[in-house]
C-alpha cells in the first residue's frame, strides 16, 4: 500500500532534529538527525534499534513531552512545534496519544488498578457513570477485570504494564507508543502483554508504535522501522527489513532465530530463502528444505 | 508486608462501620472525641463506655486488636495519672506523708484522664484507622476540606500528593530491602556497633534510595502529563462519595450521644464528679 491511499497520517515527524542540553562541562548531546517519520492510523509500527539510537527520545517526542530543536511533529494534521501553538493544543493533542512506559512501577499513580486505569479519563473531566463504563471495557479489553479491586503493587510485571495499556484504552486513544515496555519483564509478561497490544491494533483499531530490542517483537509488527545513531537506517515489512541480516549486524542489531537459522544455513549454501519469519514459516521452509534431501539422497 | 491499601492499622472488613463514608467518620470522631471531653458524671462515662463498646464489636475486629493498639500509649496514661495523683489538691486528704498529699479528688481525676485517653485511642481507631483505608481517607479529607480551595488552600494538590505517597510507600520499602541486600552482599554491617555507627551505615542505603526516588518522580511526573493531568480543575472522580441513609442515621446518633452526655452533666449533679 501506498501512502497516498492511507490519508492524512496520525502522526507524522518532519527534518527533527533533537539535543539534550549539556551543561558547562559537557557538550549538548545530539540525538535525532534530521528525522522524517510518517504513521497512519491503524499501522502496528516497530521501532529497533540498539541502546542510545535515539528510539526513547523519538517516543517522548511523538507525545511532546519533549520538543524538538528544529524541524515539526504534525499530529493528525495540526503542526505542534508552529510558533502559535499553546499548551493547550499540545493537551488536546495529547488526548489521542498514549505513552505506556518501561518500568511499568512508575507510571501508575493510584494504589488500586481500577482507580488508576481511571485517572486519565478523571482527568479529562468525563462524567462518573461513562468512567465506570470505560473502565470495565478496557480491563476486560487487557484481561485484568478480575483484578479491578486488587492493589497495584500485589501484580506481576506483566500484569502492571496491562493497567497501564487498560489506562490509554479508557481514554480511547487513537495511538498508543511503547518505550521499551516489556524490557523489564519476564517471558511470561512479554507474552501477555504482546498479546494485548496485538488485541488492541487488531480489534479496536489503535495505531501502534512498539519500541523494542526484541527481534520476535518486532517480527509481529506490519512495519519495521530501524533506527541508529539517530537516523532512520531501515524501513519496511518485517519481511523486507529481516532479510537484511548483514546490515542490522553491521548496525549492532540481531535478526529473529528464525531468520538468523536460514541465513545460516544460506551462508553455507543452501538453497533457502530468507523471508520466513514466523515459526510456522521457518518449519515449513526447512521441510522444503529436508524434503528436497531426501528426494536427492 | 503491608500492601498499599491496607497500609497503616486498617483491618480488612465489611461491618456497618467499615461502609459508612470517610467524611462521616471523620466528623463523628470529632464530635466524639469533644463529648469524651465535656463527659462529667458517672452516668456520662458508662454511656460512652457502652456506645464505644458496642462500636468495637460491631466492627467485628478482634478484641485483641484494640488492647494492642493501646499499648504504645501506656506511658503517656501512667504519666499523666501520677501527676494527677500527686499534684491535684482537693477537700478530702487521704494521704498526708510529709510532703506528700494526696487527695481523693486527685485519684477520681487520675482515673478519669486514663478513661479518657482509652477512649480517645479506642473511639478513634473504631471509626477511622481501623476501618477505614487511608485512600478513603485521603478522599475523605479532600472532600471536607473543600470549602478551602476558596481561600486558595491546594486542597486538591495535598490529596493528590498523599494518594501518590501511599502508592509508592511499598514500592520503595521494597527497594530498600533490595539496597541494603546489595550493600550487605558487598559487606555491610547494619546490625552491630555503636547508635552513631549504625546510624552512619545507613547513609549508603539513603542515597541510592533518595536518588532512585527522584528519578521515580520524574517519569512518573511524565507518566502523569502523557495522561493529561494538570490539576484538580475540570477533574472528575470514578467513584463519587455518597452519603447514605445509614451515614446520616450514624451522624444523628452520634450527636444525640453528645446530648444525652450535656443533659446528664446538668440534671444528674448528685453523682457529678468533681471536676
Amino acid at each position: 500500500m501506498t501512502d497516498e491511499n492511507k490519508g492524512t497520517p496520525i502522526v507524522s515527524l518532519k527534518n527533527i532534529n533533537f539535543a539534550y542540553p549539556g551543561d558547562e562541562d559537557t557538550p549538548p548531546v545530539p540525538v535525532l538527525h534530521d528525522l522524517s517519520l510518517d504513521v497512519h492510523e491503524g499501522e502496528f509500527v516497530a521501532v529497533l534499534g540498539h541502546n542510545g539510537s535515539g528510539k526513547s527520545t523519538l517516543a517522548k517526542l511523538i507525545c511532546m513531552v519533549l520538543s524538538p530543536d528544529s524541524g515539526s511533529v504534525i499530529v493528525q494534521g495540526k503542526d505542534l512545534c508552529g510558533d502559535e501553538i499553546t499548551e493547550k493544543d499540545i493537551y488536546a493533542a495529547r488526548r489521542d496519544i498514549g505513552l505506556v512506559f518501561q518500568n511499568p512501577d512508575n507510571q501508575l499513580v493510584a494504589t488500586i488498578v481500577e482507580e488508576d486505569v481511571a485517572f486519565g479519563c478523571e482527568n479529562l473531566g468525563i462524567p462518573s457513570k461513562e468512567i465506570r463504563i470505560r473502565v470495565d471495557e478496557a480491563l476486560a479489553a487487557v484481561g485484568m477485570s478480575d483484578y479491578a479491586r486488587s492493589t497495584v503493587y500485589k501484580l506481576s510485571g506483566g500484569q502492571k504494564q496491562r493497567v497501564a495499556i487498560a489506562g490509554a484504552l479508557a481514554m480511547k486513544r487513537r495511538l498508543i507508543v511503547f518505550d521499551e515496555s516489556t524490557a523489564m519483564l519476564d517471558p511470561s509478561g512479554r507474552r501477555e502483554v504482546m498479546k494485548a497490544v496485538e488485541r488492541l491494533n487488531k480489534e479496536d483499531g489503535v495505531t501502534v508504535i512498539f519500541i523494542t530490542h526484541y527481534m520476535n517483537e518486532a517480527a509481529m509488527a506490519d512495519r519495521v522501522v530501524v533506527m541508529d545513531r539517530g537516523r532512520i537506517v531501515m524501513d519496511g515489512s518485517p519481511r523486507d527489513v529481516f532479510t537484511n541480516v548483514s546490515e542490522l549486524r553491521e548496525i549492532g542489531l540481531d535478526v529473529p532465530q528464525t531468520t538468523e537459522l536460514l541465513y545460516m544455513l544460506k551462508c553455507d549454501g543452501y538453497d533457502v530463502s530468507l523471508d520466513a519469519i514466523t515459526v510456522d514459516e521457518c518449519t515449513n521452509e526447512l521441510k522444503r528444505l529436508t524434503g528436497k534431501f531426501e528426494l536427492n539422497g | 508486608m503491608n500492601s498499599g491499601a491496607s497500609f497503616g492499622q486498617y483491618f480488612e472488613g465489611n461491618s456497618f462501620i467499615h461502609r459508612l463514608d470517610p467524611r462521616i467518620k471523620l466528623t463523628a470522631s470529632i464530635i466524639y472525641i469533644v463529648v469524651i471531653f465535656l463527659a462529667k458524671s458517672l452516668f456520662s462515662f458508662a454511656l460512652i463506655l457502652a456506645v464505644t463498646l458496642g462500636l468495637m464489636l460491631s466492627t467485628g475486629i478482634p478484641f485483641g486488636r484494640f488492647i494492642r493498639g493501646l499499648r504504645p500509649i501506656l506511658f503517656i496514661m501512667a504519666f499523666t495519672a501520677i501527676i494527677n495523683i500527686f499534684w491535684y489538691t482537693g477537700d478530702t486528704l487521704l494521704v498526708d506523708f510529709y510532703f506528700i498529699e494526696i487527695y481523693l479528688e486527685g485519684i477520681i481525676n487520675a482515673v478519669l484522664i486514663a478513661l479518657r485517653i482509652i477512649f480517645l485511642i479506642a473511639g478513634t481507631s473504631v471509626l477511622l484507622t481501623y476501618t477505614t483505608t487511608p485512600l478513603a481517607l485521603t478522599d475523605g479529607l479532600e472532600s471536607l476540606l473543600s470549602p478551602l480551595k476558596y481561600i486558595k488552600v491546594p486542597v486538591h494538590d495535598f490529596a493528590m500528593m498523599m494518594t501518590i505517597a501511599l502508592r509508592f510507600i511499598p514500592t520503595l520499602t521494597e527497594e530498600t530491602t533490595k539496597i541494603m541486600n546489595a550493600q550487605k552482599a558487598r559487606g555491610a554491617d547494619f546490625t552491630s556497633g555503636s547508635f552513631i555507627k549504625r546510624a552512619k551505615s545507613l547513609i549508603p542505603i539513603l542515597i541510592p534510595l533518595l536518588v532512585s526516588a527522584f528519578r521515580r518522580a520524574e517519569e512518573l511526573a511524565d507518566a502523569m502529563e502523557c495522561r493529561c493531568y494538570t490539576g484538580g480543575a475540570g477533574r472528575t472522580r470514578m467513584n463519587v462519595l455518597r452519603t447514605k441513609l445509614a451515614d446520616y442515621i450514624f451522624l444523628f446518633s452520634i450527636i444525640t450521644l453528645g446530648a444525652a452526655v450535656v443533659i446528664l452533666n446538668m440534671y444528674v449533679p448528685g453523682i457529678a464528679l468533681g471536676i
